[in-house]
């Protein structure tokens, strides 16, 4: 009787199911703006007011899109290694200063050291709405033609730079 | 007496109550979708709340948003749109009826209706051993 195996075939189709389901980090989302253009926005310099940040300054080159603040603990976290990524000069930094203080921020620039290129401050939390942001960091990866290909969740490492980052560099690089 | 309130702030505490202060429009039916909609967003920070009932900014800045493409006459739809295409189809807790979200919908009815055809056929199965059990 081939029925006596049914239960016994569902299982092993389930099986996988279930495993890759409840090994999934649930609180990590996909975005689904990987593989579209950035979205628009016009910001103020953190450093200097006056000056005006867009997504024009995205474009032309690879850029690493990274949203921090300074209540955020995994921004401490990475900040380190930012410095180090900017000293080696592999790609430009653009930082997103979202939600916060502007003194505690330039603080926290003087004091740490600036990794960023330029840092937009986005003080209302408008653009971070516009890019999907709902926990900070999240670190972009904007390549020339100003379209998102990765991002990253949490603080980023030396690790992750050479795992998911730096292997979009050498492809599209070609 | 003390016992009496304690209890009594205890089974009312459950109770959620608008984080905003005061309602957000003074138009009714405007309120109405605005309060609806709210309830039916996921605040992704505290991934088991609505934005209703959450007080992180990031939900302060979602339900901000939300009342701003209502004022400017956003349909729901157009609303619901523009969460998905900034978080993801997770940000909406009723999931749409389009593309693979279909079979989520449909797939009780269809348990259903399998669930009863195996009903009918093991019904009649027995139906047609009976009789020659009760002739024996």
């Amino acid at each position: 009787m081939k029925k006596k195996y049914l239960p016994i075939i569902v299982f092993v189709i389930m099986l996988p199911i279930f495993f890759i389901g409840l090994s999934r980090n649930k609180s990590e989302l996909p975005s689904p703006l990987i593989g579209k253009v950035s979205p628009s926005f016009v910001l103020p310099s953190l450093i200097n007011p006056s000056v005006i940040i867009d997504q024009t300054n995205l474009k032309g080159r690879f850029v690493l899109f990274n949203v921090w603040a300074t209540w955020c603990a995994g921004c401490r976290e990475e900040h380190e290694f930012l410095m180090n990524l900017s000293a080696r000069n592999e790609i430009a930094i653009i930082g997103l200063n979202w939600r916060d203080n502007r003194d505690d921020a330039l603080n926290w620039l003087d004091t740490l050291g600036n990794p960023y290129e330029m840092t937009a401050e986005d003080k209302q939390g408008r653009t971070a709405i516009d890019w999907g942001v709902y926990g900070a960091p999240e670190t972009f990866l904007i390549n020339p033609q100003g379209v998102i290909i990765y991002k990253h969740l949490g603080p980023l490492t030396e690790r992750d730079w050479t795992m998911y980052f730096k292997p979009f560099l050498s492809i599209n690089s070609i | 007496m003390k016992t009496f309130s304690i209890i009594l702030v205890m089974l009312f505490s459950s109770i959620g109550h608008a984080i905003d202060n005061g309602p957000a429009f003074t138009n009714e039916t405007l309120q109405l979708r605005y309060e609806k909609i709210i309830a039916e967003v996921r605040c992704l920070v505290c991934q088991n709340q609505s934005i209703k009932s959450s007080n992180v900014f990031l939900a302060v800045d979602l339900r901000n948003e939300i009342k701003r493409l209502l004022s400017i006459g956003k349909t729901d739809k157009e609303i619901a749109n523009y969460l998905v295409e900034r978080y993801g189809e997770f940000v909406l807790y009723r999931p749409r009826f389009s593309g693979g979200r279909i079979f989520l919908w449909l797939a009780p009815a269809a348990f259903l209706l399998a669930g009863f055809f195996m009903i009918v056929n093991i019904v009649r199965k027995r139906t047609l051993l009976l009789p020659t059990q009760n002739n024996d």
